[in-house]
């Protein structure tokens, strides 16, 4: 089946097997590999991306259920070589070490962010335990995230 | 962990979608698709075609008015939890969505698909029992309504006959001085609670008990009301006293399931728990 | 070191984070190759049986299936060897690349899927018939050791191995003793659950004969010495190279079934071939960890004063003896007593053998086990005693005038059989834990009833056995841009090591950071390396890099010497730059054409170096749900030198998490059956961030290690040690009115409500 959408502000048209979920679309098909799997039963959070504005789990979602929908994955967070200020906040806190769920720590983050720059710490936790980490510990991906509130307070494209 | 292959359809209209449903017996609905996919994605399903129920409009609306509180099938927990309307409306469904499951998953999950999953731990078919609701389900032989608890079966399992789709869940209408209060146990934040309870009652001029509906989930095979302890309740003047023998009364009226979280006892104690303390803030909310 | 140290001791910021924070890491997962075929693995259903038929012809006919391997294809391949303590008796039990007529636990491989797709593999993987008699199931150590039901037929036996420490004359102690007793206790299977599941791409190159394996992690030159083996070929015929790592905590990068199977795979059907673990197998096939039980007595004196430990320990290993598979049982023997002294012990350590995921070692294998155990004797004999917890600890400490101070000795234990804490101030670490956790205040809280919940605190006292040997290799080359190449034989699993051994090459080379590029784990960087485990890379490999670094710059000081006509006692080397007295320089870069380059490795005779510390912990139980709360964790660490604080309370938050998730929630549950119950991540519950959001660390390094030039004492294992023991005891000391006797982990909500009043108190909101 053929699918559009946009990815990262660029239309992209894939031809896929309707059982292809988004995840595996992205990193397969279409070579973004930032977005990661570590479950695919829709528990761990490391697929997480953004579809029209808000976080999903990419491995619950079917690449055609995604047809006409803007999509942004972790490899658009930035348009240029510099880090993000929410990407700048997790180095400094140290809030990662494998790597390899920060890319949905990320996209969830920026998500809460853009809609809610207020979040309290409360908050921040709540909606990142969907999100699991092996290596953190998560108190430093919550300093970082609360330290990056400032950036989406600030302005509207962070 | 992928799926085995499937086609894949997404039509237009509601009769189209009952008409897929109807030819092809092998057939699922998919909508925000939270808890199908890991079904698939296990291979505990095999169906040959998905029907997805994206571009079916009319299914996404919150209707509140003297009748109650109408639910699209297609209402998704991000949406009961946007709607400033609700906290008024229906506070005790508010309440109770406020814990299924984690940011993600709320921003696609469906009333409809809870509904039709029938997780026995699942908040919302615990309230839609508890609060008398009723659900409407369209098919090739038209549409017709259903109360909650003879909608749930069992275990995953309900009277949605297989070319049917649910449309809509409809809660009666909330009065404003009700008691109500929602307490659930889980081990982890989001995770599937391992009981729950869901209560309310109206409290006529002496401060007294009427119309008690107490439902409870995660402890049985379906999320029921115990009626023995709404009855227990019903008449009596609040109070400690009360509050215990309901929770005294709620381990006896249930037949918890044992799996590897909790044995029967354990889910037993939770249960009175659990009723105690939502007694207690129901009692709090009319201070 | 060349002036003072800019990087060491700083919390340098890690160089890895700039591609992992932009989606650019590169995991087994994100690789492919040209025309990359995909295998699915197919795994027996049932827990112990023989295998009557196998039919592939269903499968080989699904289009996009290419082949199907058995063990008919594979042929007579060696079994998986032991890495470590491979113990005469062993070779019965070790596991075959693939089962053949016998399966010994759910999730064993028993054929290999090769399709265009991994959808299209696990299509054939579901349309393969496989028939298997079933026996019945060794289900649990006991049945194990009645020896009725064997694994292993001709061995006679389910017992794979038993160790016993030995100190002083215990039953000595034990027959004088004023006062002992003793209890059973328990910890649960669990597993270490890295993030990234594990993966392999191989590619066999027909032409050079030569294969290529990415995906190595942990310890990939044993493991391209052990595929060479396997596969007939020389160890320089075949490459193992590591990418990024999604965390290891000792179980992903041992040598499993799939690390043979893949690239024989490659081989067989000549064309690369990449597999990825999913969860659900992830489950059943990666190693299992810390299921162990005991019956252990202590005796004491009156005054508290510890006399001796006694008892007997099983380990249910699982249906083989995988590469590490008997190190947690002998380190749960020798280092039984921790940090403290106990002059008089004898614990044996039975591993047996049941139809279940075989075990291996997973972060502080053994001493998270011993330490609970021995943590919860110590808390019954103080409190039967009347003497208090922290008291209790202070007393019986090794002091640091006994340093060094032997521990058990270990039988069989080869090179390792004695040990001995080399240096530090134990009760140093448990006095600053005391003060800054508010031991004293804390106290008016125990057992009470506040709000509802009950209060408990505990504390413990560890050590940490580091910098395991024999040595670790590296080599540095300066690059004609003056840049420094460090190549080390570490292994990265995601502990900043790329970080952590710049700041070490930049220091002792006098250069800024990004003038050094550390390049790690692939066994084409070097001949030889030894990998990251039992927390040894910044002691042994940032050891090695230090000490080549240093003759690097002896290199580049006599060749700017002789290009500037001064001896070399005339150079002074400062910034990469070399200079003479008289005001002549020559940068790095001009001098690289010199070629110069410098290979070392870095030996410590295998001794452990110890890091210590102490951990105390204040929590609020719930008793009408059994909900453990943790008000407030803190753990105290002396690490000997502090390389990267940054990276280092990483390692300690991150280690404590883990252990609460040991001590409260991750469970692999087994049915009478052997059949797995958590399969999933909906079931096997690790901490999430609304679990444990108080946490403190706190490094200390007031006593740098001996043994290696750096000081260093290695840190990535000590802080999860404790907690086990600390949250039993914790909750033991809320529920002290009850009885409670938490000796079993997990805590589970129900465990703990089960040890309290099994009710609310009267009168609470």
């Amino acid at each position: 089946m053929q699918v559009n959408f946009q990815l990262n502000g660029e239309p992209v048209e894939v031809d896929i097997e309707p059982r292809l979920h988004l995840a595996d679309c992205l990193r397969e098909m279409l070579r973004l590999t930032g977005t990661h799997l570590g479950c695919e039963h829709g528990v761990c959070g490391a697929c997480t991306v953004i579809v029209d504005g808000a976080a999903v789990r990419s491995c619950l979602l079917l690449a055609v259920q995604a047809e006409g929908s803007s999509v942004v994955t972790v490899e658009g967070l930035s348009t240029d070589e510099a880090l993000t200020p929410l990407q700048a906040a997790f180095r400094k806190h140290h809030a990662l070490q494998c790597g390899f769920c920060t890319p949905g720590m990320l996209m969830t983050a920026h998500a809460l962010l853009t809609e809610e720059p207020d979040a309290d710490a409360d908050r921040i936790r709540s909606v990142l335990s969907g999100n699991l980490c092996r290596c953190t510990g998560y108190i430093p991906i919550v300093e970082a995230v609360l330290e990056a509130r400032a950036a989406y307070r600030k302005s509207d494209k962070p | 962990m992928k799926p085995a292959p499937f086609d894949y359809r997404a039509p237009a209209t509601l009769q189209e979608a009952i008409d897929l449903l109807r030819t092809e017996p092998e057939a699922v609905l998919i909508a925000g698709g939270q808890s199908l996919m890991p079904v698939l994605a296990f291979r505990l399903a095999s169906p040959s075609l998905v029907v997805d129920l994206r571009r079916v409009a009319g299914l996404g609306d919150i209707a509140i008015d003297d009748g109650g509180v109408r639910l699209g099938a297609r209402v998704r927990w991000r949406d009961i939890d946007d709607d400033p309307r609700l906290q008024t409306a229906h506070p005790l469904l508010r309440e109770a969505i406020a814990h299924v499951a984690h940011y993600q998953i709320r921003n696609r999950g469906t009333v409809g698909g809870s509904l039709a999953h029938a997780d026995p731990a699942a908040e919302l078919p615990g309230i839609a029992v508890t609060c008398d609701a009723e659900i409407t389900l369209v098919g090739a032989a038209g549409a017709r309504t259903i109360g909650a608890s003879e909608f749930f079966t069992g275990p995953m399992s309900t009277a949605r006959r297989p070319d049917e789709i649910i449309t809509e869940l409809n809660l009666p209408s909330w009065p404003k001085n009700r008691r109500w209060a929602f307490q659930e146990f889980a081990q982890r934040q989001g995770d599937f609670a391992l009981a729950g309870v869901a209560l309310f009652y109206d409290a006529d001029q002496g401060g007294r008990v009427r119309n008690a509906h107490v439902g409870i989930i995660g402890a049985s095979d379906r999320p029921q009301r115990l009626t023995a302890v709404e009855t227990l309740l019903n008449g009596h003047a609040v109070g400690e006293g009360l509050f215990r023998e309901a929770a005294a009364a709620a381990t006896r009226a249930v037949d918890p399931p044992e799996d590897l979280h909790a044995d029967a006892a354990y889910r037993r104690g939770l249960v009175a728990t659990l009723v105690a303390r939502g007694l207690r803030a129901a009692q709090r909310r009319g201070a | 070191m060349i002036g003072r140290n800019r990087y060491i001791g700083s919390p340098v910021e890690r160089i890895e984070d700039l591609r992992f924070l932009r989606g650019r890491g590169e995991f087994v997962g994100d690789l492919v190759k040209d025309g990359m075929l995909h295998a699915a693995i197919l795994r027996s259903p049932v827990a112990h049986g023989r295998v009557r038929r196998l039919d592939t012809a269903a499968a080989h006919a699904l289009p996009g299936v290419n082949a199907v391997i058995t063990a008919a294809e594979i042929g007579a391949v060696p079994s998986i060897p032991l890495r470590l303590l491979p113990l005469p008796g062993t070779e019965r039990f070790l596991q075959p690349v693939i089962a053949a007529d016998r399966v010994r636990y759910v999730g064993e491989p028993v054929a290999v899927v090769l399709a265009e797709s991994a959808a299209l593999a696990e299509d054939g993987v579901g349309a393969i018939a496989l028939d298997i008699e079933e026996l019945p199931p060794v289900a649990d150590r006991r049945a194990a050791g009645r020896d009725q039901v064997l694994l292993f037929e001709e061995s006679g036996t389910n017992l794979a191995m038993q160790f016993t420490a030995t100190l002083g004359d215990a039953d000595a102690a034990f027959r004088d003793a004023p006062y002992a007793r003793r209890e059973r206790f328990q910890t649960q299977r669990y597993t270490a659950l890295p993030m990234e599941p594990r993966g392999l791409l191989a590619e066999w190159d027909a032409g050079r004969r030569r294969m290529t394996v990415l995906g190595a992690a942990k310890v990939p030159f044993f493991n391209r010495d052990t595929l060479a083996a396997m596969l007939g070929l020389a160890a320089a015929d075949v490459d193992l190279i590591e990418n990024d790592v999604g965390g290891g905590f000792g179980a992903r990068g041992e040598f499993y079934p799939e690390d043979f199977l893949i690239p024989f795979a490659a081989r067989h059907i000549g064309r690369p071939v990449r597999w990825i673990e999913d969860r659900r197998e992830h489950l059943t096939a990666m190693n299992h960890a810390r299921q162990a039980d005991c019956e252990v007595e202590i005796a004491c004196r009156r005054d508290g004063t510890i006399l001796g430990l006694r008892g007997e320990v099983f380990v249910d290993l699982g249906a083989y003896v995988r590469t590490n598979g008997l190190i947690q049982p002998r380190t749960l023997a020798q280092f039984f007593s921790g940090p403290y002294r106990v002059p008089n012990i004898r614990i044996t350590s039975t591993a047996l053998l049941t139809n279940k995921t075989p075990s291996g070692t997973y972060r502080a294998p053994g001493r998270y086990e011993a330490s609970f155990f021995c943590e919860r004797l110590i808390e019954l004999a103080a409190g039967d005693l009347g003497i208090d917890s922290a008291e209790m600890r202070r007393r019986n400490l090794i002091a640091a005038a006994e340093m060094p101070y032997k521990l058990a000795r270990l039988e069989p234990g080869g090179p390792a059989a004695d040990t001995e804490c080399d240096s530090g101030d134990y009760r140093e670490a448990l006095e600053r834990c005391l003060a800054e956790f508010g031991w004293a205040e804390k106290c008016a809280l125990r057992g009470r009833l506040i709000d509802g919940r009950y209060h408990g605190i505990a504390v413990a006292c560890f050590i940490e056995g580091s910098g395991a040997g024999p040595k670790e290799t590296a080599r540095l080359e300066l690059e004609p841009d003056g840049t420094v190449a460090v190549y080390v034989g570490s292994a990265a699993v995601g502990q900043g090591l790329e970080t952590v051994m710049a700041q070490i090459a930049a220091d002792t080379l006098g250069v800024p950071l990004d003038q050094v590029r550390v390049l790690h784990g692939s066994t084409p960087y070097l001949q030889e390396g030894y990998g990251a485990f039992a927390s040894r890379s910044t002691v042994l490999g940032g050891s090695a890099v230090f000490q080549g670094a240093r003759a690097l710059l002896d290199k580049i000081r006599a060749a700017a010497a002789a290009r500037l006509g001064v001896s070399a006692a005339d150079v002074e080397l400062i910034d990469g730059r070399a200079r003479t007295s008289d005001g002549r320089a020559l940068s790095f870069s001009e001098l690289a054409a010199d070629g110069l380059r410098v290979e070392t490795a870095f030996a410590n005779n295998n001794r452990l170096t110890y890091s210590y510390g102490s951990a105390a912990a204040h929590v609020a139980v719930d008793p009408g749900t059994g909900r453990v709360e943790l008000l407030d964790f803190l753990v105290v660490e002396d690490v000997g030198r502090i390389v990267n604080p940054l990276t280092l309370h990483g390692q300690a938050i991150g280690g404590v998490v883990q252990g609460l998730g040991g001590a409260f929630m991750e469970n692999l549950v087994y049915d009478e059956n052997g059949q797995l119950l958590a399969g999933n991540l909906a079931d096997y519950l690790i901490p999430t961030a609304t679990d444990f959001p108080r946490i403190r660390a706190i490094a200390l390094e007031n006593h740098p290690s001996t043994s290696n030039p750096l000081g260093v004492k290695g840190a990535g294992e000590g802080a999860i040690i404790p907690v086990g023991g600390l949250m039993a005891n914790a909750v033991a000391d809320a529920l002290a009115s009850f009885g409670a006797m938490p000796n079993q982990l997990p805590l589970s909500p129900a465990r703990v409500w089960q040890m309290g009043p099994m009710e609310e108190p009267v009168g609470i909101p």
